[in-house]
């Protein structure tokens, strides 16, 4: 029992726990805020893996603006603030969604990673090769643009949407 | 690995920090509840009307403006790491992509979005 296993513990344990308090929660309000402790684990588990990066990308960006942003949509839209129905006419389907998610997930899991036992190493100037890649014909450079254009999108919908 | 120790003591301090009071308040503290003491205030005031209301859709647009940028700025900070290294074509390449975004900070600034009407 090193002190990695009992860190790593905790960060399940916090993102597994979040992402149960999200499901079970009755008010969508604090679903979003179990959403927050799940991502933060989620963050501790990238250390854990010596991604520092990938770890403050996820406070930054999941934490910081993913949550908030759900958050305030919850809180702009009148009907789902303060508990709710847990159960709609969509169940069924958002069922089938989730095990499809599911089925999903855990297929990759089985099929990629079932041989792995230790993280491989990661390579110290990984952020330089990760940042050249991303303007690299050969490498994701149109990821990269397209991203940007989504990103565009995505505002000009959501004022087009809020505005008018 | 040993940097994250110091991170890693913070956070703990930073959760007893809060939760002490409350844990101690709740074990030593004298319990008489009445019907004043239990009633809601804000600032000593009754509050007016539902806690749940609905909030302005400008708090939405902002926090989608934030969003949009936050992400800017997680793809072009390896992009400005490996700034050195990069040809002229992979510069000018990050230029168009913070250009793309400057036209979406531009509509949500020419069609209003950013003013508190």
């Amino acid at each position: 029992m090193t002190v990695t296993t009992i860190i790593f513990a905790v960060m399940a344990i916090f993102t597994l726990g979040g992402g149960l308090g999200v499901v079970a929660s009755r008010n969508l309000f604090h679903a979003a805020l179990y959403l927050v402790l799940s991502l933060f684990g989620i963050a501790g588990l990238f250390i854990l893996l010596e991604a520092p990066f990938l770890a403050a990308v996820q406070v930054l960006v999941y934490v910081g603006a993913i949550a908030v942003l759900i958050t305030i949509t919850i809180m702009v839209t009148r009907r789902l603030m303060g508990p709710v129905e847990s159960l709609n006419r969509q169940w069924p389907v958002a069922a089938v969604a989730a095990a499809l998610v599911m089925a999903t997930l855990g297929f990759v899991l089985v099929n990629q990673f079932s041989g792995i036992s230790t993280a491989p190493d990661v390579p110290a100037d990984g952020l330089t090769l990760l940042g050249a890649a991303f303007v690299d014909p050969a490498g994701f450079l149109l990821p990269f643009e397209v991203a940007s254009v989504l990103l565009l999108a995505a505002l000009i919908g959501a004022i087009v949407v809020a505005r008018d | 690995m040993k940097e994250w120790t110091f991170i890693a003591i913070i956070a703990v301090v930073s959760l007893a920090t809060p939760a002490a009071p409350i844990l101690i308040g709740k074990l030593i503290g004298p319990r008489k509840p009445n019907t004043l003491k239990n009633a809601t205030y804000e600032c000593g005031v009754e509050t007016v009307g539902d806690t749940w209301v609905q909030f302005k859709v400008q708090y939405y647009i902002f926090a989608l403006v934030f969003l949009v940028f936050d992400i800017e700025v997680v793809f072009l900070y390896p992009w400005a790491v490996a700034y050195n290294q990069l040809p002229l074509f992979g510069v000018i390449e990050g230029v168009i992509f913070i250009i793309i975004l400057a036209a979406a900070l531009i509509y949500a600034w020419r069609k209003g979005a950013l003013e508190w009407t």
